[in-house]
């Protein structure tokens, strides 16, 4: 596929990632008004950010006047599974990606970006993920200038329903290669559960939503790693995840 | 200090520390890894990282839960049925606007 073509397919896949983001940052906004950003703030710290826990950690922090380490450690927290995320897509290069590009591409890992871009069959082309940063992050800019702005007069129930898109968008990743490997259909139902069971459980459920991410994310994996390891490279050293 | 000054840094902080973390795995590993329990993990890492992030989320998104497992349970319908990103969004939001209408 062309680069161009590459950049539109990421431009039409961004466009729900858009519109599921629109709701979340447009709650978002609210929490950021309470920190004093001006919708012109708020728009350009969503656009250089674009991490849904992290913000809310971070406008919380600035509202509750933390102090500037609180912040950082904060931050990392509620962002370390990028961590994770970015160790998978650094896999999904071809040896022919520059630096620049795979550098430009880590920024722009969102949970929804990485999830469309290591579903990307073969190796990564960057234009697919460059297209729908370039769709998904001003809707999630805006989202955030508006809920500045209007905070509190879209209806409830409008926010609720567009708040699931998010996660439709996820079983749209996760259920195509349940359905072909029978492997990862065991690890994201033991994912489910176990996630459940944490956020119900007495002393586990106080965990933070991120940090009982990467905490069962690492278990979770590394139990399937050895369970079921994939098969060894091939002589030539193709791609084995297509 | 202004108060605008301080927003700025702090904004400043969030912009760098959050890059820096997307950014880091992508400058130090350049290579393919050859380490086969290493590239199996990597290889279930985003779909675990996924489920674990949906559920039970999704109950504590929507203002009833009922209406989030409803939601979850047709989206995942909707996709085992090849369905895209698109569809199974709008699938998900429809449900949920249906449910709560009516409970």
């Amino acid at each position: 596929m062309k680069e161009k073509s590459a950049f539109l397919k990421g431009m039409r896949d961004g466009f729900p990632i858009g519109l599921g983001y629109f709701a979340v940052s447009f709650s978002l906004g609210i929490i950021a008004k309470k920190g004093g950003l001006t919708p012109i703030i708020g728009f350009f710290s969503s656009l250089f950010v674009r991490a849904s826990a992290g913000e809310y950690a971070g406008y919380t922090s600035i509202a509750t006047h933390a102090s500037y380490w609180e912040l950082v450690i904060i931050t990392v927290i509620a962002n370390a599974r990028y961590l994770l995320m970015n160790c998978a897509l650094s896999q999904k290069f071809s040896s022919a990606t520059g630096i620049v590009k795979r550098i430009l591409v880590g920024a722009c890992c969102t949970d929804e970006i990485f999830g469309i871009s290591i579903a990307w069959p073969g190796y990564l082309k960057p234009a697919y993920t460059f297209g729908a940063t370039a769709i998904a992050g001003p809707m999630w800019a805006l989202g955030t200038a508006l809920g500045i702005v209007a905070g509190g007069t879209l209806p409830v129930r409008a926010v609720s329903a567009l708040s699931v898109a998010l996660y439709g968008m996820f079983l749209a990743i996760i259920v195509p290669p349940s359905k072909k490997d029978k492997a990862v259909a065991i690890a994201v139902a033991a994912s489910f559960a176990l996630s459940y069971l944490f956020s119900i459980l007495p002393v586990v459920k106080t965990i933070s939503a991120g940090t009982r991410t990467i905490i069962l994310t690492i278990v979770i994996a590394a139990v399937a790693a050895i369970l079921k390891p994939v098969p060894d490279l091939p002589e030539d050293g193709g791609d084995v995840n297509e | 200090m202004s108060d605008t000054l301080r927003v700025l840094i702090y904004i400043l902080i969030m912009i760098l520390v959050t890059n820096g973390i997307r950014v880091l795995p992508i400058t130090l590993i350049r290579k393919p890894i050859k380490n086969r329990f290493v590239r199996s993990f990597l290889y279930y890492v985003p779909y675990v990282t996924l489920a674990v992030m949906t559920f039970p989320a999704i109950m504590e998104a929507t203002q009833s839960p009922i209406a989030g497992l409803a939601a979850l349970v047709l989206g995942i319908l909707a996709a085992f049925f090849g369905l895209g990103l698109l569809p199974v969004s709008i699938i998900c939001c429809v449900v949920v606007f249906l449910i709560e209408l009516f409970i």
